[in-house]
């Protein structure tokens, strides 16, 4: 388990670097490339977890695909290459007391949910009870007990994606 | 057959040690034998060009030390309005999202790095982190051709990545797993129409998705006729302009080390891998990297046959190639395999 704390903080430490750096950086590709910093811990952080699916996704879906889309629009718009532009506003007050605002309510809120809750991981004979998570196990629960909403989530997708086409197209 | 074992006891740190130095070793290897084999060798011969063939005497065997020495002498060099830092990173994330793919390709029953329980899922994950790199390198070059490429580049990589993923749900369809080695077991323990003594290869019963994944990755390594991201008589070379010397060298080994890996992921996922009729234990372990090796050799010469001999499509094209055909083709396998699937 120490390890485990150890790679927590260190991971913890990055991502809120990278965070920083984002709301920091002056230059809108480089905060981007900060977002990949946070988001590569996030997937990280799952791995700690035992998600090891839900990692890969986040690696697939959040770096490969949300960040590119983000970069692509950026340099195609307007992408500052070389020297800088100053990206800032006079609205860090507001946003200091936003994310305190939304950092304490959710911390408190994460505390009195799972403060006192120990996991157990493995038993008295040493035993694994906590299956790692296996792409078949949440294949299992996706496809049984949680059909309907999973169902639900693919029409509004597919909604939303019959919508884009719609809008986007010219005639 | 003797059933052979390796009695070693090593601890995980020096296990961790070997295992990284030999993923090490594999991107770079593996791009030169692709480079001097392909690039140099087959090239010249189907295109009859004189130069590769001729330095060193015996069929131009010293032209790729000649073009290492080269690289090495170049000057680096990094544009003025270049963005230093970005600049710098872009070449080793293109290389390192090459060095993860290798962890999870099997080479013999316990030859593998690690073989994760969603292995080919994390393959094109992280595969598709170079994305990144390529946008680094395009847009940090401060240069208009490296960032048409690089944007390029970028949409082609997004298009092409979802054939490639439907391509392979086939496979894991069929062989009721997404790890590479259970891939491999399902085609050994397989059979067709009964006799078993071949195991099933699924090219077999797989060949659509074998082509569609063959026409995506040739398109994910931005390889002809896909290579309107560094297409050289619009673009000089794409995001690459501005790399010289060692970096293009990165540049350069990461995509031919990509290469590789997917050659050894089609070899894998549709081959049977490592595995040969009649091999098992203890052999198949001291057979198998050899057996992949042919294996992925054959399909990279497939891959770069295709690059030597057809022209560039145009940008439109390359689109709708993705989008109208590949995807629905895909999808059509994977609802035909589900179909057999629960039937049979």
């Amino acid at each position: 388990m120490i390890v485990q704390n150890i790679f927590f903080w260190v991971l913890a430490l990055a991502m809120v670097l990278g965070a920083i750096g984002v709301v920091r950086s002056q230059n809108v590709v480089h905060a981007a490339l900060y977002l990949v910093v946070v988001m590569a811990g996030a997937a990280a952080q799952y791995i700690l977890l035992a998600a090891e699916f839900v990692a890969w996704v986040q690696v697939i879906i959040y770096i490969g695909a949300v960040i590119i889309l983000f970069l692509f629009g950026i340099m195609l718009t307007r992408a500052p290459m070389g020297g800088d532009t100053k990206l800032d506003n006079d609205q860090r007050w507001p946003a200091a007391v936003v994310s305190v605002f939304l950092a304490g309510v959710l911390g408190a809120l994460l505390i009195d949910a799972f403060g006192k809750k120990e996991i157990v991981i493995s038993g008295a004979k040493g035993e694994q009870l906590l299956q790692v998570g296996k792409a078949g196990h949440l294949a299992d629960s996706i496809f049984t007990a949680y059909v309907v909403p999973f169902e639900v989530v693919s029409i509004l997708l597919l909604a939303a994606l019959v919508g884009a086409v719609v809008i986007a197209r010219r005639d | 057959m003797p059933h052979m074992t390796l009695a070693l006891e090593i601890g995980w740190g020096t296990t961790l040690a070997i295992k990284t130095l030999l993923v090490l070793a594999i991107i770079p290897v593996g791009a030169l034998i692709l480079g001097y084999t392909f690039l140099l060798k087959m090239m010249s011969h189907m295109q009859s060009r004189l130069g590769p063939m001729d330095p060193g005497g015996f069929h131009g065997w010293f032209q790729l030390v000649g073009d290492g020495i080269k690289f090495l002498q170049k000057e680096d060099i990094m544009p003025a309005e270049s963005d230093r830092r970005v600049f710098a990173m872009a070449p080793a994330i293109v290389v390192i999202s090459t060095f993860l793919i290798f962890l999870v390709v099997p080479t013999g029953p316990r030859l593998v790095v690690k073989d994760l329980d969603v292995g080919v899922f994390y393959a094109l994950a992280v595969s598709s982190l170079s994305v990144v790199g390529v946008l680094m390198a395009g847009w940090a070059s401060a240069n208009k051709f490296a960032l048409i490429g690089a944007l390029r580049a970028a949409a082609q990589l997004i298009a092409y990545e979802l054939p490639l993923l439907l391509a392979v749900v086939g496979v894991v369809i069929q062989a009721g797993t997404m790890s590479l080695q259970g891939i491999v077991g399902a085609q050994v323990d397989g059979s067709i129409f009964g006799f078993s003594g071949l195991g099933n290869p699924f090219i077999l019963t797989q060949f659509v998705g074998f082509f569609l994944f063959l026409i995506a990755a040739q398109a994910e390594l931005t390889q002809t006729p896909f290579d309107m991201p560094v297409a050289e008589s619009e673009l000089v070379a794409g995001y690459m302009v501005e790399y010289t010397g060692f970096r293009f060298l990165f540049f350069f080994i990461g995509e031919f080390g990509t290469a590789f890996a997917f050659a050894a992921l089609a070899a894998t996922m549709y081959l049977g891998g490592w595995a040969i009729p009649g091999v098992t234990g203890g052999m198949a372990d001291l057979l198998g990297p050899l057996v992949l090796f042919v294996k992925l050799m054959g399909v990279a010469f497939l891959m770069f046959w295709v690059r030597f001999t057809y022209p560039r499509l145009r940008e439109d094209q390359l689109q709708a190639v993705a989008w109208k055909y590949l995807i629905p083709i895909g999808l059509l396998n994977i609802i035909v395999t589900a179909i057999i699937k629960v039937a049979v």
